[in-house]
């Protein structure tokens, strides 16, 4: 109990202080309310609640993640119509039906619309069998143009040939590591032989090369992070608070 | 000093001699420019029917200073003034033609409707004409001929012979497994510790008497790795229905989470438990990658699963996502092929599935024998892989360069 009200403190003070620095700002003519204002007020308003999950779960971050995910939704529905369902629907197929628009319309549309239709027939427990049509193509469609593309990257991409020797040492070392990483990482990925005597101490080597290669992403990844953390907090301190220039 | 100031005139005299030479002045001060020789447009092979070949052979005069410029008009007496490629002198080499030659592919229609920013409606193709010109500042040298190329659209792609080549054997190699594994059922199959633990960890669900999270990635159905996940999704919901514990099932994607509702249904009518399913608890999160960290993480602070599956492709969300989780105290096992984020599961998941193990976990799961002999082909073709990458090697190595041509992506 005295946690709990210890947290609900730390809470009402964070936003008293919130609360004050923008009066003053606004009162100083230091942040424009009705020109970009507002919107910098919110987005720390948001950063901050964002940021208050890693003190623990608090009403103020459950309130920014309930808005972020409505946003979001609501963001996803108008781009769809806008997007999809106004240009490649409704202005092809429907309206030329109903009103001379000097095209025709577009009667192929009729068979993808059938199948997103068949998708909203769930609702329905006698119909809702006609969903599965629509799965069905959905993944078969995506399977059939993902697998070619993956033999032409994945495998086709991976079986360019070099010579292992060059006229420079370090080069033909490289090309040397390559074949060796490529062949033992592929041999750790046997499922039907026990990794065990050769087999066993290339997928050794194999484990190496995956844990080096993982190595090198980890570290590259989080300098991406960080950099979008010093963004963050750039923008807290110059956009916001203006203590940056 | 003499003979230094002798050494440094000689030099600059034999320096100004040799750039001449390579670069011919005209009286003018400008340069004269020698046009490119063997120049023709032909149709592009293999293509859908938009694009024309051009190539020529490298001008003499070619340099850092000078630039390819191709006119394009629909009449063959001109006026040449549409610009349909202009490249430096010296890039844009054929392949394997040690730059004696240069190659290009336009799209005429596409330039000309960019020109007059018209689209052109017309079903029929017409002929294109090209002039080609070697331009260095104000100077410019035209090639003779005119050529001319009509687009057409090709039935086959022949670039992509080895690909298809690849797919049929594999589909050999498939059914022929298929088969075998009907005969054989007991395929062997190595330990895979990240999906012996599964059955630990919905233990624990089940001791704990809290739910077990499974969170898809962020791909649609047309993803392999969301594919398998739901293959694995449908084996997880078959012993979570044995045991009696509650499953939650996290989705991205409305597409994803109907299916994934589909496969967990079946799974609880299979073990005999179809009144335990609860349709609610396979539910949308949200339908943005943020938006879906805050949703997800927001149940696993709240909620508290004792299991947590990630599976699928994730993107910059891992992290956050099974930090949270392990915050929480949760077993993690984690699935992708998503290789710039498998570091951050295998750096906070207890157990995680490495790429190609995730495409092996359904018939690991299962022992199917039908998905027991399609891993088997699998191993099979990875097999024959590295025959062709050791062999191709050591063949280029000992100069024998055909194969390179072999396995080329089209």
């Amino acid at each position: 109990m005295i946690k709990k009200n210890r947290d609900i403190y730390i809470i009402f003070s964070i936003f008293i202080l919130f609360f004050i620095v923008n009066i003053v700002y606004l009162s100083l003519g230091w942040l424009d309310l009705w020109g970009n204002g507002l919107g910098i007020i919110t987005g720390a308003a948001f950063t901050l609640a964002m940021y208050s999950f890693l003190y623990k779960d608090n009403p103020v971050f459950k309130i920014a993640e309930n808005l972020f995910v409505g946003v979001a939704m609501g963001y996803w529905i108008v781009i769809t119509w806008f997007n999809i369902l106004k240009p490649d629907v409704f202005e092809t197929l429907i309206v030329p039906i109903f009103k001379d628009t000097g095209k025709a319309p577009q009667f192929t549309i009729l068979f993808p619309t059938l199948l997103g239709i068949f998708m909203l027939l769930r609702f329905s427990k006698k119909l809702a069998w006609l969903s599965r049509w629509s799965f069905a193509f959905i993944v078969g469609l995506g399977a059939g143009i993902t697998i070619p593309n993956f033999i032409h990257a994945f495998i086709l991409k991976q079986l360019t040939f070099d010579s292992l020797f060059s006229t420079s040492i370090p080069v033909s070392i490289n090309n040397f590591l390559v074949l060796l990483g490529v062949v033992s990482v592929l041999i750790y990925f046997f499922f039907s032989v026990e990794h065990k005597g050769v087999v066993g101490g290339v997928s050794v080597i194999g484990v190496w090369f995956l844990m080096i290669a993982f190595g090198a992403s980890f570290g590259y990844t989080v300098m991406a992070r960080m950099s979008l953390l010093i963004g963050r907090i750039q923008f807290l301190i110059r956009d916001w608070l203006g203590l940056l220039q | 000093m003499s003979i230094k100031m002798s050494r440094f005139f000689s030099l600059v005299i034999s320096f100004t001699v040799v750039f001449s030479y390579a670069f011919p002045i005209s009286a003018a001060g400008e340069k004269v420019l020698i046009a490119p020789t063997g120049f023709e447009a032909f149709d592009t092979p293999s293509d859908d029917g938009k694009s024309v070949s051009l190539r020529w052979t490298a001008s003499p005069s070619a340099s850092i200073d000078t630039e390819y410029v191709v006119f394009m008009s629909e009449n063959k007496d001109g006026p040449f003034v549409t610009e349909a490629l202009r490249i430096n002198s010296l890039t844009m080499y054929e392949d394997n033609t040690h730059s004696r030659s240069h190659y290009a592919e336009v799209d005429p229609e596409k330039i000309l409707s960019k020109e007059s920013g018209r689209k052109n409606n017309k079903k029929e193709k017409a002929k294109h004409f090209f002039k080609l010109v070697i331009t260095s500042g104000s100077s410019a040298m035209a090639t003779k001929q005119i050529v001319s190329a009509f687009p057409e659209g090709d039935w086959f792609n022949w670039k992509k012979l080895n690909n298809f080549v690849l797919m049929v054997s594999f589909v050999a190699l498939l059914l022929f497994f298929l088969n075998h594994a009907k005969k054989s059922p007991n395929l062997f199959i190595r330990k895979i510790s990240g999906l012996d633990a599964i059955d630990e960890a919905l233990g624990r669900a089940t001791e704990m008497g809290k739910p077990a999270l499974f969170v898809h990635g962020l791909n649609g159905m047309g993803s392999i790795s969301t594919i398998a996940a739901v293959n694995i999704l449908g084996r997880i919901a078959y012993r979570i229905a044995e045991y009696d514990t509650t499953l939650k099932v996290s989705n991205i994607d409305p597409i994803v989470m109907s299916v994934s509702q589909e496969v967990v249904k079946e799974s609880y009518l299979e073990a005999g438990r179809p009144d335990a399913y609860v349709e609610d608890n396979i539910f949308l999160a949200a339908s943005e990658q943020f938006p879906y960290v805050a949703a997800v993480s927001g149940i696993m602070v709240r909620e508290k699963p004792a299991t947590n599956f990630f599976m699928g492709y994730f993107y910059a969300e891992s992290l956050i996502l099974a930090e949270t989780g392990a915050n929480t105290g949760a077993i993690q096992i984690a699935a992708t092929d998503s290789y710039t984020q498998l570091p951050f599961f295998i750096t906070t998941c207890d157990y995680t599935l490495i790429g190609e193990e995730l495409y092996a976990a359904s018939a690991y799961l299962s022992r199917e024998p039908l998905l027991l002999g399609s891993l088997r082909a699998q191993d099979v073709g990875k097999g024959v892989l590295i025959a062709a990458l050791v062999i191709g090697t050591m063949l280029v190595t000992c100069g024998v360069g055909f194969v390179k041509y072999l396995f080329m992506a089209g």
